[in-house]
């Protein structure tokens, strides 16, 4: 038990995975505009992640590993990835339509995103077990979504104060998310 | 490599049957529409519309939440185009603008920066945007950087402006705004704005019945705009220049300058500016919305008529006036004497209206040469009776029908129309109103030599309009008081001699404040007249009961003989008969038929496009905002009116020429700014929190 905690500490703060890999940062910059979408975005992230996790996990176990072609996990995990958020979006529009309107236009937008596939392929070098690696998905999620909100509420105020022309938008998101990922160094000895 | 190849294949294979298989089980019917739609929007994923991206767009417009037109970079072609899908008149959808709703006033000039701060939203964030006005422009420009199509730019005032050539009512300025200074609306639905209790509001644009928004265009006068006055003016009065010289104006004893000083000349600034249009030989051009197809009957073309004609002609519906007099006006063309409203000014007035596309119809008379009946047969869905009232009330004294004799509205009406009447040489006029005083100076301009004003009570009860008065004063017109007719005693040809009257003296105040006159016993008089008018008043001519149509027995009268209406949708007691003006209030204001017909305007749209008639929400109509009616007024320094230049006295006696004159622009200028502008102060930085 104490492991799964400490694990999930691990990739939510230690390893995050937006300030600490620097994965999926198009995303990071994209949606951090306003609360709203960072929110939404978030949501989406920690559906796909967890799904992802777990067939890609599958994926490589008793398919890849078997066959001895290890050599293909990243295209056939690009493959697995896309097929598969197509699927949920069906799924989610014939079935739970409520849930498809609140992720809206996010599900198809994360399909090719590189922190869900970042994630999926250290779950992979990490020898996870089938439960670790869905553990360890989900808390990915948890910490792409908490950098982001927290993000999104700075730029926000960014957004109502002066600032020199040259530094605005991209650029000061960008100095300020250098700034995040300082602060998130600090957990480095949390574990 | 054969190996991984085949792998990949297989993988690929794999998911793609998946995936067709879940597009079948998971498939959702989705309306054929949208996809056609959407086919013939721009595709441009600008947003400019307000929904996300172009299949939101046509799913908005196949969901009905949005008009064919949405798309605001769209050819004509493809706006047809997605109506035609739609099966929809792409006509109907009218273009929106954003437009400025806080007019400004004395803005403080300096911004307030806190920490840097320099977008109205942060400034709404951090104070919640309390200010002296509730509504006030920050003016520091969120909505020019909201603007993708550059239409809002700041002003020289500090508050922002909208080129309406380049918006195309996206709203993203109405959105950006905290503040909600700027606003997306259609014309027609700035057109049918009515006053209500919330709005901030001046105490003479709260009082006007026309709802005219009086601080703007005294504002726009200051700026040197008089056009863009005659516009504001325009947007709830059709006849600016009639009101402009007939109106008593109610606004002016509500002006918040007259508390501490002469109120401001409302209603010469408004002559100056409808005059000024006129003078300058060319006429703005008004808009209408699109054609709606849909048909109206207005019966009647005096104030309320013309209005009601205007406003839903402006609104795209097709409009005819009928009327039963030779010429288009009514009350104001027959019953306002040419000294105090010319023939040409009020042709010219009305021409315009008519130019925007209504029918007339002269000399019919409503439930004699046609009905209710005739009326839906000719495809009209709506009627709007401003049948006005005509029928003067007589004394009941003996001898009142001698000839010789006439009443009020009779004698103006059959004047103006052009028939030369018999007067003799000496006249009294029996009453104390406004129309007994236009009768009084008719008969001095048709060269009568002596004129009395026969009234019961004395000059201080007289409910004529004190300029009035006061004109026929200065024309000679002799004024007996505290007398009450008894008897007209005629000749042996059965013509008028003399009138007998009765002495009166005051009493005690009745039930309406003023002195009950009380007579006084053998005190009968008599006056050596040739003609006798009687002007004590009037109600509707009820004679359109006659119409055969079945339905007109379900249209109902008051006792005063008006025509029983909803007061607050005009509508009447036959669904699709709307009614305003004098044939529904008695005998009152132009400017009160002016606000009726607009009124009325409203209901018949609603009416027309199938929706409930209900009452404005929250309707201020001719109540107060209790608060801001002031007693006093802090820092005036007292400023003479401008005077009204008036034609001297002894060149108006031999012709009906017009006696009031225009403002000249230096004095009218003068007058704008003696306005204070009042419910129009803006964010002052000195004042942090409230």
């Amino acid at each position: 038990m104490t492991d799964y905690f400490v694990l999930a500490i691990s990739c939510i703060f230690v390893n995050n995975i937006l300030l600490a890999q620097f994965l999926g940062n198009c995303p990071f910059l994209g949606t951090s505009k306003k609360m709203e979408t960072a929110a939404g975005m978030s949501m989406a992230v920690v559906f796909v992640l967890v799904m992802a996790g777990i067939i890609t996990w599958i994926t490589d176990t008793y398919l890849l590993k078997p066959l001895n072609i290890e050599f293909l996990r990243t295209l056939s995990f690009i493959l697995v990835i896309a097929s598969l958020v197509q699927f949920v979006e069906m799924f989610l529009k014939k079935s739970i339509p409520g849930l498809y309107a609140g992720l809206g236009i996010f599900l198809p937008l994360i399909t090719t995103n590189c922190a869900v596939m970042g994630a999926c392929l250290i779950n992979i070098k990490e020898e996870y077990t089938f439960l670790q690696a869905t553990v360890a998905s989900f808390s990915y999620a948890i910490g792409f979504g908490l950098a982001l909100v927290l993000f999104a509420g700075l730029r926000e105020r960014i957004n109502i104060a002066r600032v020199p022309q040259p530094l605005q938008d991209t650029s000061l998101g960008l100095v300020t998310a250098g700034m995040i990922a300082l602060s998130f160094y600090a957990f480095k000895g949390m574990v | 490599m054969t190996e991984a190849l085949l792998f990949m294949l297989g993988l690929g294979g794999a998911c793609g049957i998946v995936l067709s298989f879940a597009s079948k089980i998971f498939h959702v019917y989705e309306d054929p529409r949208i996809a056609l739609v959407e086919e013939n929007l721009a595709g441009a994923n600008c947003g400019g519309c307000g929904y996300a991206g172009c299949s939101a767009a046509a799913e908005a417009v196949v969901t009905g939440k949005a008009l064919p037109s949405v798309c605001v970079i769209s050819s004509a072609e493809g706006i047809s185009n997605v109506a035609a899908v739609m099966g929809m008149d792409p006509g109907t959808a009218e273009a929106h603008q954003a437009y400025n709703m806080c007019e400004g006033g004395t803005r403080a000039t300096d911004k307030y920066h806190y920490m840097g701060v320099t977008s109205c939203k942060a400034m709404a964030v951090v104070f919640g945007g309390k200010r002296d006005c509730h509504i006030g422009c920050v003016g520091l420009g969120d909505c020019v950087k909201a603007c993708k199509f550059g239409a809002v730019t700041m002003g020289s005032d500090g508050h922002p402006m909208v080129d309406d050539n380049k918006c195309v009512g996206c709203g993203a300025c109405q959105k950006a705004c905290p503040k909600d200074i700027i606003e997306v609306k259609s014309m027609s639905e700035k057109l049918l704005k009515f006053n209500q209790k919330h709005d901030p509001l001046a105490p003479c644009a709260q009082t006007c019945p026309a709802e005219i928004n009086i601080p703007m265009y005294i504002n726009q006068i200051k700026a040197g705009d008089y056009l863009g006055a005659v516009q504001t003016i325009r947007m709830r009065n059709p006849l600016l220049l009639s009101c402009g010289r007939v109106c008593p104006h109610p606004c002016e004893s509500e002006c918040r300058r007259g508390i501490e000083d002469e109120p401001v000349s409302i209603n010469q600034l408004k002559r100056f500016v409808a005059d000024y249009e006129m003078f300058s030989g060319a006429r703005i051009p008004i808009k209408c919305a699109p054609d709606t197809g849909k048909k109206v009957a207005v019966v009647g073309s005096g104030p309320s008529g013309l209005s009601c004609a205007y406003f839903l002609r402006r609104l795209g519906h097709e409009v005819s006036i009928f009327e039963s007099m030779p010429k288009l006006g009514g009350m104001i063309r027959y019953g306002i004497p040419e000294y105090r409203l010319p023939d040409d000014v009020l042709d010219w007035e009305i021409e315009g209206i008519l130019n925007l596309g209504i029918k007339s119809y002269n000399h019919v008379k409503f439930g004699v040469d046609f009905g209710l009946g005739s009326l839906m047969a000719a495809g009209y869905s709506a009627v709007f009776l401003g049948v006005g009232a005509w029928q003067d009330y007589e004394l009941g004294i003996p001898g009142e029908h001698l000839e010789g004799c006439f009443t009020g509205i009779d004698m103006l009406s059959r004047r103006a129309g052009g028939e030369v009447l018999d007067l003799g040489k000496t006249a009294a006029v029996i009453g104390g109103g406004n129309t007994a005083v236009d009768c009084a100076r008719t008969m001095l301009r048709l060269g009568l030599e002596k004129v009395y004003m026969v009234y019961r009570r004395t000059r201080k009860e007289m409910p004529a309009n004190e300029v009035e008065i006061v004109a026929s004063e200065e024309e000679g017109v002799e004024f007996v008081f505290l007398a009450a007719p008894t008897k007209v005693i005629g000749n042996d040809d059965d013509h008028v001699t003399h009138l007998e009257y009765l002495q009166m003296q005051l009493g005690e105040p009745d039930a309406s404040g003023r002195r009950r006159p009380e007579p006084i016993e053998g005190s009968e008089t008599l006056l050596e007249v040739d003609t006798i008018v009687t002007a004590i008043g009037q109600s509707p001519e009820a004679s359109f009961k006659q119409d055969p149509h079945p339905r007109m027995a379900e249209l109902e009268l008051t006792r005063w003989n008006t025509i029983e209406n909803n007061p607050e949708t005009l509508q009447s007691t036959i669904p699709y008969v709307f009614t305003a003006g004098d044939a529904a209030t008695g005998p009152s204001l132009v400017v009160d038929a002016i606000g009726g017909g607009r009124r009325a305007a409203r209901s018949i749209d609603l009416f027309l496009k199938g929706k409930k008639v209900e009452p404005v929400i929250d309707s201020l109509q001719h109540r107060r905002i209790k608060e801001s009616i002031f007693t006093t007024v802090k820092g005036i320094t007292p400023r003479k009116r401008a005077k009204m230049p008036e034609l001297p006295v002894d060149k108006r006696l031999d012709s009906f020429v017009e006696v009031d004159l225009v403002l000249p622009e230096d004095k009218a200028l003068k007058e704008a700014n003696r306005c204070l502008n009042c419910c129009r102060l803006c964010y002052n930085p000195d004042i942090k929190t409230a």
